[in-house]
């Protein structure tokens, strides 16, 4: 089943609230997914510095590396932990050696994203506990995603969770299943696109990954998605700048979205969105099958 | 008259009070409020009430209806009215996918716009949709009547059986073995009757509606196809 959940604000003023709104929109949906759940949020960024948002895989305590890593950089690295995540912000041109460092350590840690503003935490548990952990109600933030996962294709694991991250401020969340993952997949290895997991949902994150460093707008790669990915789908796509939308030709799997003057809502049901502000006036609808929604902050 | 806050009162017990409703109650008339997109509220009526819900409701509203009539002043999720029998559900703003679907009697009214595959295997019940409907509406429809004052997606009736469709507006494209047909006496005289049902009458013509229906010919296995299986 699986339920998804995106949040796009227009209204500045709501951005110290945007946690919150998605925390409740998570937990709405945690009957559409118990195992596990996951979020991203672009919050606020440094000028000239990129956030890794790192999963601590291992049962120790991962910041002596960091620290290790820092005076390795001679350069002061922020740490913020959150449970089990560890965001640190490095220098942009220190970004790659510290993904190496970090590659270099499978057993103790994993990057999950990267990106100026984007930060990803996903978890198994309860949706309404995994947002409580990591503490989503006091983010604030321009946009974000998130997803409650119902296992039914491979186990409940945390890579198995959501939102995949396959570029730098790129997240991307999938209700449903895709029929030809593995062909698209070896096609973008061959592209130079990197996987963590065999995960169909993070094949989707990587194919626009790939027609976005290729030229595309968000937009564009969502409209060439629709003749290469195969199966049956909802995406909601954050990057840096954008949101975006996306349901199969047979709308198989259920959307609804909220527009006011001050934000874009998606959500798996209408349920997600009863609690935002102002919904009562919003302009619902449900998006059409096989046609692109794409938002962009200007 | 009994009002039942969701906010308060549970779907669960809701139902179960309407359940409980022997066929000559006097608590003839219900209202719900807060239903936030609540699932299957007002499922599986049996009894000559009028259940008004204000707001938006979740799937399979009005679900199994029997004898009831039901209100959505709001939209309504996938599902509404699914295998209704009888009765009346009316939805004053938009239904999402499946409306209707399998639904054997009764009248459904949409006030708004319906989503995908609204009356998919319909088998008795009317629908009524004042806005237009999504793709592959009425798939495999086997008996009642489609009334559609908007246009129609794609693949309209695929794999259709003795369902009439009537649509005001345009059809992006018809499913296999669904064709438009005549509209004779009989079929106007229907349709108007339709529409009065509907509290429609007199906001269209009966006369600017096109009919289609089955063209009958997948019904029998053919031994020119043999080769497809």
């Amino acid at each position: 089943m699986c339920g998804i959940v995106g949040l796009f604000l227009k209204n500045p003023a709501l951005e110290p609230a945007l946690g919150a709104h998605l925390a409740g929109m998570l937990g709405v949906l945690s009957d559409r997914g118990p195992d596990s759940a996951g979020f991203a949020v672009y919050g606020a960024g440094e000028p000239d510095h990129v956030k890794l948002t790192l999963r601590m895989t291992g049962a120790g305590d991962s910041r002596p590396f960091v620290e290790a890593f820092a005076a390795e950089i001679r350069m002061p690295v922020q740490v913020t932990q959150r449970r089990t995540h560890l965001v640190i912000s490095v220098p942009s041109d220190m970004a790659e050696p510290a993904a190496r460092a970090i590659a270099a350590r499978p057993d103790e840690l994993q990057v999950v994203g990267t990106g100026r503003r984007m930060e990803l935490y996903k978890e198994v548990g309860l949706p309404t506990r995994v947002a409580e952990d990591f503490g989503l109600a006091a983010m604030a933030g321009t946009h974000g995603i998130g997803h409650t996962r119902m296992a039914t294709e491979s186990a409940v694991t945390t890579a198995g969770a959501h939102p995949f991250s396959t570029g730098p401020d790129q997240c991307l969340v999938h209700n449903g299943s895709l029929s030809n993952h593995n062909n698209v997949r070896r096609v973008l290895l061959r592209e130079g696109i990197a996987f963590a997991t065999e995960n169909d949902s993070e094949v989707a994150a990587g194919y626009l990954t790939w027609r976005m460093r290729e030229g595309a707008s968000l937009g564009e790669a969502l409209e060439a998605a629709l003749s290469d990915l195969d199966g049956f789908y909802t995406f909601v796509v954050g990057t840096e700048s954008g949101f975006a939308v996306l349901r199969d030709p047979i709308s198989c799997k259920p959307a609804v979205m909220a527009e006011t003057d001050d934000y874009v809502a998606f959500g798996s049901e209408y349920r997600a969105l009863a609690g935002l502000p102002g919904i009562e006036a919003a302009h619902l609808f449900e998006p059409e099958p096989a046609t692109v929604y794409a938002w962009q902050r200007h | 008259m009994p009002v039942v806050d969701l906010a308060a009162t549970s779907r669960r017990a809701l139902n179960a009070m309407l359940h409980a409703l022997p066929p000559d109650t006097n608590e003839t008339h219900w209202q719900v409020a807060n239903p936030e997109g609540g699932h299957a509220i007002a499922a599986g009526l049996d009894a000559p009430v009028t259940v008004e819900i204000r707001g938006h409701v979740g799937y399979y509203c009005g679900g199994m209806n029997k004898r009831a009539t039901i209100v959505v002043d709001g939209n309504a999720g996938t599902g509404v009215a699914e295998n209704m029998m009888s009765g009346e559900i009316r939805v004053k703003g938009d239904a999402s996918q499946s409306a209707g679907a399998t639904g054997r009697g009764g009248l459904l009214v949409i006030e708004g716009s319906a989503a995908a595959r609204c009356g998919i295997s319909m088998k008795g019940i009317d629908i009524v949709v004042k806005g237009s409907i999504g793709p592959m509406s009425a798939f495999m429809a086997q008996r009642g009547n489609l009334v559609v004052f908007g246009d129609a997606g794609e693949t309209l009736g695929d794999s259709i059986y003795e369902a009439r469709l009537f649509v005001r507006g345009a059809v992006k494209s018809l499913g296999a073995d669904c064709v438009e047909k005549a509209m004779g006496a009989e079929e106007r005289g229907l349709l108007a009757g339709l529409l009065q049902r509907a509290g429609l009458y007199g906001a269209a013509s009966p006369d600017e509606f096109r009919l289609y229906g089955s063209a009958r010919r997948l019904y029998h296995f053919h031994v020119d196809n043999a080769d497809a299986y």
